[in-house]
């Protein structure tokens, strides 16, 4: 049989199944597919880590067992990649998106090179992180309700730029009244932590994962305090304790301890828009506008089946920390909080961010 | 400690351990040649397979995919004038050379072995210092790494050639380029002519290609002949390893650079190449030859950057901070297999550490065991006539130009700063003086700026800062003594260039890019502006320099240089025009914007092959055919992408001409 026969005979089979059910609701299927999962980020950061963890046992779930390939697109802080998708994704399942905060940030600060529009996108997957703030011990502060103690000190802070996600200890600082200079150009959390460790900065934060492999060993040591962690999002979204550090007072809790009272204000408003897009949901799946419902769920389906496999179980946790992996609802909720912000918020953010670390809008 | 160096040597020697090591080794010899590609794309490759591996034997595999890079990149460095990876650069100054002399198979010799050398130096330095290591590099903070820095600068001074204004103005411009993008100080942009390309600044591997291989190609193009002189390739090899016996302390002084340089993070093992040929050039007497085909010119950047792997891994291992782009995805796969980089290397997990370590330096053994023996043949690549390797290297340089962001900004780039370099060799502006301002220029300016907050001046005082600070003086002061200058190169040349104008039109050109970097700093604020504006003060005064004794029709001053009255090819009575065969690359940069990379390319092919080298239709129908089937092969192997053209926007097309 010739190939060209054999096509014509897939096609007609194909149409007639097509033909035999005209919209009803059905899981697609992906069988000799390749899928492409755009990752705006360069090979080997946190980002395409994380999507190649995922990639195979996606492949695995997805119906019909498509190729998934991880495609690193890096560029203008993420934003390229993102606006690639944007462009040129169509809504038949084959293409995904991965964000990151380094995404959500420019979005929500009204960046130039944006554009992309996250609430024309079908979130599938929300995997949320944390962060933990630690000083150096010769501040002399033991815990949250001595930060206020730290007035008039000098704090230098390692940083990646101001509209990284050091905006938001950035931003914690400066709602306790503390004045932090921080010093950029970092390329990246690993610098600014071995800038800490040669005593050039004394206040610093990690996520998580790279805090408890790389700060715990110098909190034993007596080389760094733990303070704080930015905290979690609940259901609600309200901020709660971070499930990993549940000794650790979060953000919220910190502010009260040491001024007396909670957190409130347009600036506050926005601190919480930043950490829930740049850490408590941090990384986000999406797939493009108009995809449909079944894709999505589909795709749900799937994610749902890569946390029962035995490969997530065993290493989740050492890569991923001990978050819920959150589809359907609770990943709606998440993405709902991290990409919009407050219009009082925003603009109280803009001005703060064009006046205290000179950035153009 | 000699416990877990004993248990990882007998885990290494296991052969199924053997055999994933030799797997990697052989892909990262592939994808080595392969210019522009690098580690990233093969350890990317590898990354899927980790699953359900033991880990010793994923991190074997990709460990020696990562160490013989360095040395199979050297193939397209020393054979083409196409710098293989951005650690090979300088091995192009001599390596290409002797290729054209004739003894391709010499200077691969000599590198493999080079090369084999550093990687073990590399090896050797790590098993000891891993576990002293973490306190040292902690004594590197932004001041020394400043001076580190302006140390490579220095360099600078040995590699002008005659002219030292045309030196400094090659180099100044090289930092201008370099502060293309973002400002480190405050994210601002510059010079980015609102254009979000150049928001990023434009890549190393871009501006190397563009800058070396575009010229080269060129100026073989016009000569009209193969790369070798001869069409008989002397025995070779034998003599290159005979090379590397006979300067071996050149080859052990810069393993131990290399060694260095890569395990201070922050550094880039971008630079380790050039600050291993500046030594080597500073420290020798009889320097006439270099950049004519000098094996020692081989040997240094070729040991440093096998070298360099070993320690880099320190950081990696030890803070989880990759050196460079192929340690980052080493570092990403350690993490896929649950391996936490950090402290814990050296203490839970020291015989894994010592498995990473044998295996690097066994792959080295092996990686440039199977370089040498396939450097004969492969050398013979020399001697085909040049038009028919021409468009082969010209797909190749714009495949790999496009890895580089996978932007097509990255072509426009690669065509513009080709043009840069061919009027740089016309006038007898030092490239490789261009490519470290280019290379250092974030270095420098993050770090200055870093140094500045956190210690203010007094950074200058610390005592790390004065011992590189002596250092350099040091090492500039013998490159003063023993450079062969001016006075007895002039009257060499029997036909001084008599007329002046396009080498004085060129370096006015060069004085008003300065003054637009001077013009564009003022609109910044002042962290953003201060370094850009310093270096484009040199690029001016510099450039007026080089134009002052040419405006004045000063013929014997060393600032004039014409190849065009004085290069090889006037030895060819019909050599095209300068510009003629960059109308080529221009129709195909063009093309590929129209209709895409892979239709672009295969027309140009069949025309090249047809119009150039005069070729039988048939004939160029089959290379074309075979050259672009490989291409595409690759490509969907490593799931790259194609330049994209206007018809690919329009139309959906199925791949490879999506």
């Amino acid at each position: 049989m010739t190939s060209g026969r054999v096509f014509a005979i897939v096609l007609a089979a194909v149409s007639t199944v097509a033909l035999a059910l005209p919209g009803t609701v059905r899981a697609a299927d992906f069988s000799g597919k390749t899928i492409e999962w755009i990752i705006p980020f360069k090979e080997g950061g946190g980002s395409d880590t994380w999507a190649r963890f995922y990639a195979p046992l996606l492949s695995q779930a997805l119906p019909g067992k498509p190729t998934v390939v991880v495609r690193n697109v890096p560029g203008g802080g993420s934003t390229k990649g993102a606006n690639l998708f944007q462009s040129r994704a169509k809504p038949d399942g084959l293409t995904i998106l991965g964000t990151s905060g380094s995404t959500q940030f420019p979005y929500l600060l009204d960046d130039k090179k944006v554009k992309y529009e996250y609430k024309d996108w079908r979130v599938v997957l929300a995997s949320p992180t944390g962060g933990v703030f630690y000083v150096n011990p010769d501040l002399g502060i033991k815990s949250a309700k001595d930060l206020l103690k730290l007035k008039g000190k000098p704090l230098v802070y390692g940083s990646q730029g101001a509209t990284s996600l050091d905006l938001v200890p950035l931003l914690a600082l400066d709602l306790l009244g503390l004045d932090v200079k921080a010093v950029h150009g970092m390329k990246g959390r690993g610098e600014g932590r071995l800038a800490f460790e040669r005593g050039e900065t004394n206040v610093d934060y990690q996520t998580s994962s790279a805090y408890l492999k790389a700060v715990v060993p110098m909190v034993k040591a007596g080389k760094a305090v733990p303070i704080m962690s930015w905290g979690a999002l609940d259901d609600d979204g309200k901020i709660v304790r971070d499930p990993t550090f549940p000794d650790l007072p979060s953000f919220r809790e910190a502010f009260e301890m040491a001024t007396g009272k909670a957190p409130s204000g347009d600036g506050y408003n926005a601190w919480k828009a930043f950490f829930a897009s740049g850490f408590a949901a941090q990384k986000m799946v999406y797939l493009p506008k108009g995809t449909s419902d079944d894709i999505l769920k589909t795709y749900q389906d799937a994610f749902r089946a890569t946390f029962k496999t035995q490969a997530f179980k065993e290493k989740a946790d050492k890569l991923l920390g001990k978050y819920e992996q959150a589809v359907g609802k609770g990943a709606e909720s998440l993405n709902r909080e991290a990409i919009t912000v407050d219009p009082k918020a925003k603009a109280w953010v803009q001005d703060w961010l064009a006046t205290k670390h000179n950035v153009k809008f | 400690m000699t416990e877990a160096i004993l248990s990882a040597l007998l885990t290494v020697l296991t052969p199924i351990h053997f055999a994933y090591m030799l797997g990697g080794v052989s892909l990262g010899i592939v994808i080595g040649i392969l210019p522009g590609l690098g580690g990233i794309a093969g350890l990317s490759l590898l990354l899927p397979f980790l699953y359900g591996m033991d880990t010793a034997s994923a991190l074997a595999m990709l460990i020696g995919l990562v160490a013989v890079i360095p040395t199979s990149d050297t193939f397209t460095s020393v054979l083409m004038g196409i710098p293989g990876s951005s650690a090979s650069q300088a091995t192009v100054l001599d390596g290409f050379p002797l290729a054209k002399q004739g003894q391709a198979a010499r200077a691969l010799g000599a590198a493999f072995t080079a090369s084999l050398f550093g990687g073990l130096f590399g090896a050797l330095i790590l098993t000891v210092f891993v576990v002293i290591a973490r306190p040292v590099i902690l004594l590197f903070g932004s001041a020394e790494l400043f001076m580190l820095g302006m140390l490579g600068l220095s360099m600078v001074g040995v590699l002008a050639g005659n002219s030292l204004a045309k030196g400094l103005a090659s180099a100044a411009l090289g930092l201008t380029l370099g502060c293309i993008g973002a400002a480190p100080a405050t994210g601002e942009y510059r010079m980015s002519l609102d254009i979000d390309y150049l928001t990023d600044g434009i890549p190393l591997v871009v501006v190397g290609l563009a800058i070396f291989a575009v010229p080269e190609i060129i100026d073989l193009l016009r000569q009209g002949r193969a790369i070798s002189e001869k069409a008989v390739l002397g025995r070779g090899w034998m003599q290159g390893i005979k090379d590397t016996w006979i300067h071996r302390w050149i080859v052990v002084r810069c393993a131990g650079i290399g060694t260095i340089v890569g395990f201070l993070p922050g550094l880039g093992g971008s630079v380790v190449d050039w600050i291993a040929y500046g030594h080597i050039v500073q420290t020798t007497k009889d320097r006439e030859n270099f950049g004519k085909g000098d094996i020692r010119g081989v040997l240094a950047p070729e040991s440093a950057n096998n070298a360099k792997e070993g320690g880099a891994l320190i950081p990696t291992l030890l803070f989880g901070i990759p050196g460079s782009g192929g340690m980052a995805v080493f570092l990403g796969g350690m993490v896929l297999l649950g391996i936490e980089a950090g402290p814990g290397m050296v203490e839970e997990n020291l015989d894994l550490t010592y498995v990473i370590i044998w295996s690097l330096a066994l792959a080295n053994v092996f990686g440039a065991g199977i370089c040498l023996f396939i450097a004969k043949p492969i050398a013979r690549l020399t001697v085909i006539p040049y038009a028919l390797l021409a468009p082969f290297m010209i797909m190749v340089i714009c495949f790999a130009a496009f890895q580089a962001t996978r932007d097509f900004g990255d072509l426009f780039a690669l065509l513009a700063i080709g043009l840069l370099g061919v009027y740089m060799r016309r006038f007898g502006w030092p490239r490789p003086a261009f490519l470290i301002g280019f290379v250092l220029a974030p270095t420098v300016e993050t770090y200055l700026y870093q140094a500045v907050q956190f210690y203010e001046w007094s950074f200058l005082l610390r005592p790390g800062v004065i011992v590189i600070a002596l250092f350099t003086a040091v090492s500039v002061y013998f490159g003063a003594k023993h450079q062969p200058h001016a006075k007895g190169t002039l009257d060499l040349r029997l036909i001084a260039p008599r007329v002046l104008w396009p080498q004085a039109a060129f370096a006015g050109l060069m004085a008003l890019t300065g003054i637009y970097a001077l013009w564009d700093a003022s609109r910044q604020s002042f962290l953003g502006a201060v370094f850009p504006a310093g270096v484009a003060v040199v690029t001016v005064a510099a450039a007026l320099l080089v134009l002052w004794p040419l405006v004045a029709g000063h013929v014997h001053n060393p600032a004039n240089h014409d190849n065009e009255v004085t290069g090889d090819h006037l030895n060819q009575p019909d050599a095209k025009g300068l510009l003629h065969y960059l109308w080529w690359l221009v129709g195909l940069v063009a093309g590929c914007y129209v209709v895409g990379f892979v239709i672009a390319i295969s027309a140009f092919f069949v025309l090249f092959l047809r119009a150039v080298a005069g070729t039988t239709w048939f004939k160029a129908a089959m290379l074309t055919a075979a050259a672009v089937g490989f291409m595409v092969a690759l490509a969907h192997t490593m799931t790259l992408d194609f330049p994209a053209g206007m018809l690919q926007d329009r139309f959906d097309l199925p791949w490879p001409i999506r």
